[in-house]
């Protein structure tokens, strides 16, 4: 049995609100330094940089330098304005599950002066191209059919720090919908689990409770985490194993 | 006045808990949120709404509301109409954005 260290919500430069220096080497290196085991790359209803940061991530286990997993996600918007972390592992799925959403995003243009601007890269972090679309805002796809949608992919669901008053589950919903079939609730730092089982008594004890960063700038990878124990190397099958304690594995917030 | 007038009156359509409409309205109030709802809506009072989640029929069945108003003719989810006819809570359609359904009704002297 492993402790892995996992940061499984990390924006880059795809995100209009994250900060410049969120590319791939830069976040790969910061992950290293935070002695992380494994991130997930979650931009807002986008999948843009998820594989060139896994690429990233391959240059630097070549030089030796980290043995970093990058998994492959995004943060979707639902319709119901709730955020929800969207997770898998082949690039295939990722795509396959992009272009889902592409259907259901609004068709309105992103204002890169207002906003922020979205940048896909490549794995170096050089300027690809920019995403034209308002990708802050909401996909018209509703939080229990994405959940099923994810989950039938193969897919990690795990609604986003539900905590938070914007786009945070339980402010928008007021409650835990019955019979929401996620992997695990995302809380924010603002709490610790203890607190937030106390504060939202309509989650079922079942349900795991994790946290991760939401970095948008470098600093922030890393600063919260999740140990997931697990019998072998991680991937989205074993991470899930370790959120139900199958055989004896888990995972905690330390 | 009662729920069922105000209907008729404004000419909703009623999606579901048509005969449950003969409570007293006491008063209103509009948020998308559910936690703000929770916090801040009476029982007895209408609850204008975009928000068209199944849970709007728990939250308001919890308070005591007496019909939620989806404004903007906003569509709603066959599982929601579906929950509000069992949960016997009357759920309306305004086709009027939620700030002029809310002026037709303090216009009734909600």
């Amino acid at each position: 049995m492993r402790a892995y260290r996992a940061d499984l919500h990390v924006h880059t430069v795809l995100s209009a609100c994250a900060e410049i220096e969120m590319i791939p080497p830069l976040i790969v290196e910061e992950a290293r330094l935070k002695g992380l085991d494994i991130i997930a790359i979650t931009d807002h209803n986008a999948t843009g940089n998820a594989i060139a940061v896994r690429e990233a991530a391959a240059e630097a286990h070549r030089r030796g330098e980290t043995e970093l997993t990058v998994l492959l996600g995004m943060e979707l918007q639902t319709r119901e304005e709730v955020d929800l972390l969207c997770i898998f592992d082949t690039p295939e799925v990722l795509e396959a599950w992009q272009s889902i959403v592409d259907e259901q995003l609004l068709p309105m243009p992103n204002d890169p002066e207002r906003f922020g601007p979205q940048y896909v890269v490549d794995r170096e972090g050089t300027l690809v191209r920019e995403d034209p679309r308002l990708l802050q805002a909401p996909a018209m796809v509703g939080l229990e059919e994405a959940v099923d949608q994810v989950q039938s992919m193969g897919g990690l669901a795990i609604p986003a720090h539900i905590d938070r008053q914007h786009n945070g589950l339980m402010a928008m919903l007021g409650l835990w919908p019955a019979g929401l079939n996620v992997d695990a609730a995302e809380i924010s730092p603002n709490m610790r689990p203890s607190q937030a089982r106390q504060a939202f008594n309509s989650i079922p004890e079942h349900v795991a409770l994790v946290s991760h960063s939401d970095a948008h700038w470098l600093d922030w990878i890393g600063h919260v985490m999740t140990i997931y124990e697990l019998h072998n190397r991680p991937t989205v099958t074993t991470l899930r194993q370790a959120l139900r304690g199958i055989e004896g594995q888990r995972a905690y917030v330390p | 006045m009662k729920a069922r007038e105000i209907v008729e009156q404004l000419g909703w359509q009623v999606l579901a808990g048509a005969d449950h409409l003969e409570n007293e309205v006491s008063g209103g109030y509009a948020a998308d949120l559910l936690s703000c709802v929770m916090a801040g809506a009476e029982a007895g009072h209408l609850w204008i709404t975009l928000q068209t989640h199944t849970n709007i029929v728990a939250v308001a069945s919890l308070l005591g509301i007496s019909a939620i108003v989806v404004a903007e003719g906003a569509p709603v989810p066959a599982d929601t109409v579906q929950k509000a006819e069992q949960q016997e809570m009357p759920l309306v359609s305004s086709p009027d954005p939620v700030y002029q359904t809310i002026a037709q009704l303090i216009k009734l002297g909600i």
